[in-house]
């Protein structure tokens, strides 16, 4: 950026850099296109989950009935007393550790170290793979065992079943196409696909990935445990 | 890690050359084909909803005479008109139409980034309208609980279209999402990161800064929309109550309770709010250049015109409930949405005093865009003028659901937009075709089409201070209307039907043109930006020939003192021709800047 200590005088470091980024000419950030339409895509996600999780809790304010108790009705016991919040403590653990090895996969591409990358890829897509079995067993619970459907179950309010199903199965989505993603990328990774055009697409697929994660992560902390 | 700008690598993106009439015509992946398709089926269902406006102004100038039109038929043609018009014809043919011919033309792009999802977005959106259209022949129509589709009322029995109709609906409004999607971040992208040598973002014609500001609105406005169609359709097929709260019909309790109608009214209109403006900034966008050009003088205070766009988008985002004022809201909301309604005045002000300053004094061409860009002046001022009345608490309460803000939001985002997407279609027509229109029937439309709106809309605003309500199929007698109110609804209706008449000039004009008019040349307005110095007019697949070109100047070089010309092309040199006056721009001050 040579241009930074001529326009950027007087400002502060990052404010320049932006400023010289949106007054150059040909491209606004130094990024494949690719980035920067998953970034933005991104952002435009953010708005869907954020009317999703605010619909939530105006859902929650305004109905009826009262609220169930999560804690409880997300409990399993292990032969002994229920632990609350128990499935879904390893849900949230298994997602943010598919997240680090997403990360690892992205260092080993950019080191084009095809065999290390396909197999992060690998590892995280089958973390998010148990991810959405874990999310299948415990609807396949709440709705057998314990009765919760869409339109009502026997806790309280009826949209406590709406919500859930529609949140977490719209997550669920998200978990699963991501998964699709990450396996069609990391088989391309194997074949050499990139290894003229580059690497950034792990990184695309990471950003998506990271979203995903950090989407889980306030679905967890509205839904869950508020 | 440093990445590579295409204008700047030895190797361009690679072309999908069509290589038959189908790869051409239909699943053509070239951005100017997806353009005139995304135009004509969004011109066609804006046809279906024109018909539909004049079925409801024959049942309301003439209530009791015919038999096509009964009470669920009004209702329906209500809300199809509404619906179609605002998203399915405006967004689509401003932002599929306008934006997809001429956001790699004004970049000096080959096309857009990811033609391939650009061709999807042009399909998908053509799926779309086939759902909505087959509403029409379900059991029970389409819906008829307004464009609003405000729950419970679309869900109740004695909706039409409450079964089948709303579903479709919804399901037809989901689908045109990820159409736009898919379109808008191609948009996005592409003004962001494929621009050629020397175009910065401040050298970019208004037309491709109204284009991108609305495009990031409609990415962060339909997702609201979205979150309350999948809401909806979960009470209608699934049984939930997120909308729906214990509602007694006939008799017997519905099988809900507990659901927050407001929820979807705050859904809706945080939305609905920025959809405005997804119309309108586009069309300000393409009003500046056509006036610019037509005015031979640089569009008056350009960075204050950019940054008009972006404070009104972001302004959009936070006044979404003043259309809420009679649902009922604490006080203090209404104090704060009133609050920045009237401030989103002020940036919208500015663009409309630079426009009339970009006339002034200058070499005015009264050609046909130029007709239609000054009508619409004039159509927003008036539309813009009433809604500083509907902005205020106390004035909107009394005229809310009243024929006064029919004829506020048909002035400014019905007429407005129409009459600049006509000066748009007029001034790029020669290069889209290669030919000229025909300039005194272009005329000849613009006349019935600016004073006939007029006819319809000005009675309005009186109907609306006598009270009349708007959406109701028949008045009856009623003490507070008087008789002649209907003597206004008669020439209402007249007019309407001459307007809707006159539109088959616009019709047989370009059809006619196409063939018969005169061959128009590369650049026949004498315009400065940069679509109209393409090697090929119209042109080819890849736009520019063997190399991209580059930018030397802003869009507006008009009229410049010395010039051999009246205007510069943006992509002459400044060794050629002497710049503009560089007190009056100055984008970036080394053009021949190189990436580090």
């Amino acid at each position: 950026m040579s241009e930074a200590a001529i326009s950027g005088a007087g400002t502060m470091p990052g404010s320049s850099t932006l400023v010289d980024d949106w007054s150059a000419d040909k491209q606004a950030y130094h990024v494949p296109w690719g980035k920067a339409m998953m970034w933005i895509f991104l952002v435009s996600d953010t708005f869907i989950f954020t009317c999703f999780l605010t619909g939530y809790l105006h859902v929650r304010l305004t109905t009826t009935e009262p609220w169930p108790l999560q804690s409880e009705i997300f409990a399993l016991s292990f032969g002994g007393d229920p632990i609350p919040l128990i499935l879904i403590a390893i849900m949230t653990f298994i997602l943010i550790t598919s997240s680090g090895t997403m990360a690892l996969a992205v260092n080993f591409g950019y080191r084009r170290d095809k065999a290390k990358t396909f197999w992060f890829m690998v590892a995280t897509a089958a973390f998010g793979a148990s991810f959405v079995g874990m999310q299948a067993f415990e609807w396949s619970k709440l709705i057998l065992e314990e009765g919760v459907r869409p339109w009502g179950n026997p806790f309280g309010a009826p949209q406590f079943g709406s919500i859930f199903f529609m949140i977490t199965g719209f997550h669920g989505l998200h978990v699963t196409a991501g998964v699709i993603y990450l396996l069609t990328v990391a088989f391309k990774v194997k074949k050499g696909h990139y290894d003229k055009k580059g690497y950034e697409i792990v990184e695309i697929a990471g950003l998506y990935w990271h979203f995903v994660d950090l989407v889980w992560v306030f679905i967890f902390a509205f839904f869950y445990l508020l | 890690m440093a990445y590579v700008p295409l204008a700047d690598q030895d190797s361009e993106m690679e072309m999908h050359h069509p290589h038959s009439w189908v790869t051409k015509y239909v699943w053509s992946q070239d951005h100017k084909v997806i353009a005139i398709q995304y135009g004509g089926l969004a011109i066609a269902v804006g046809v279906v909803a024109l018909v539909l406006s004049l079925l409801m102004r024959m049942q309301l100038g003439f209530p009791e005479t015919f038999d096509l039109i009964d009470p669920s038929s009004y209702y329906q043609s209500v809300t199809m008109h509404g619906m179609i018009m605002v998203v399915y014809m405006l967004t689509a043919l401003l932002l599929g139409g306008f934006g997809n011919y001429l956001i790699p033309l004004m970049c000096g792009a080959r096309d857009m980034v990811f033609p391939f999802l650009n061709m999807l977005s042009v399909w998908v959106y053509a799926l779309s309208v086939i759902i909505l259209m087959a509403s029409f022949f379900v059991d029970g129509g389409p819906t008829g609980g307004g464009w609003t589709l405000y729950p419970p009322q679309t869900a109740m029995a004695g909706t039409p279209g409450h079964d089948m109709g709303i579903v479709l609906m919804l399901l037809s409004l989901a689908v045109f999402i990820v159409a736009f999607t898919m379109g808008g971040l191609n948009y996005v992208t592409t003004i962001l990161q494929y621009r050629c040598r020397g175009l910065t973002m401040m050298r970019l014609p208004l037309t491709v800064w109204g284009i991108f500001i609305a495009t990031i609105l409609g990415l962060f406005a339909f997702p609201a929309l979205l979150v309350s169609a999948i809401m909806m359709l979960f009470d209608m097929l699934l049984g939930t109550s997120f909308f729906m709260p214990a509602v007694i019909e006939s008799g017997t309790p519905l099988d809900h309770n507990g659901g927050s109608p407001i929820l979807f009214q705050h859904l809706f209109w945080f939305f609905g709010h920025p959809e405005v403006y997804i119309v309108a900034l586009p069309a300000f966008g393409l009003v500046s250049d056509v006036l610019s050009t037509h005015a031979r003088k640089n569009i008056f205070g350009y960075r204050m015109m950019v940054w008009a766009i972006i404070a009104i988008g972001g302004l959009s985002f936070i006044v979404w409930a003043h259309h809420m004022y009679v649902s009922g809201m604490n006080p203090y909301f209404g104090f704060f949405f009133a609050t920045t309604t009237l401030i989103i005045a002020v940036p919208t002000a500015l663009k409309v005093y630079n426009w009339v300053l970009t006339l002034w004094e200058g070499d005015i061409r009264l050609n046909a865009p130029m007709y239609f860009a000054i009508g619409f002046i004039f159509t927003f001022i008036h539309g813009g003028l009433t809604g500083l009345f509907l902005g205020n608490v106390v004035i909107d309460l009394p005229l809310s659901d009243t024929y006064f803000v029919v004829a506020h939001f048909h002035m400014v985002m019905g007429v407005s937009p129409v009459l600049v997407i006509f000066a748009a279609l007029y001034h790029w027509y020669p290069k889209v075709t290669g030919r000229m229109f025909h300039e005194g029937m272009a005329k000849a439309h613009f006349w019935c089409t600016f004073l006939g709106t007029y006819a319809i809309y000005l009675p309005m605003h009186y109907l609306g201070f006598l009270g009349v309500p708007r959406r109701y199929y028949a008045m009856g007698s009623t003490d507070f209307i008087p008789e002649t109110a209907q003597d206004l609804n008669v020439t209402i209706t007249y007019a309407a039907l001459f307007v809707g008449a006159a539109q088959l000039l616009f019709f047989i004009n370009i059809f006619w043109s196409l063939r018969n008019g005169e061959k128009s040349g590369p650049n026949p307005w004498g315009s400065a930006s940069l679509e109209w110095q393409t090697p090929d007019t119209p042109p080819v697949h890849g736009n520019w020939g063997d190399e991209l070109p580059t930018v030397y100047r802003w869009a507006y070089d008009y009229s410049v003192p010395g010039a051999h010309e009246d205007f510069i092309p943006q992509n002459v040199p400044e060794s050629v021709e002497p710049t503009a006056d560089e007190q009056h721009f100055d984008p970036s001050h080394d053009t021949s800047k190189a990436d580090v």
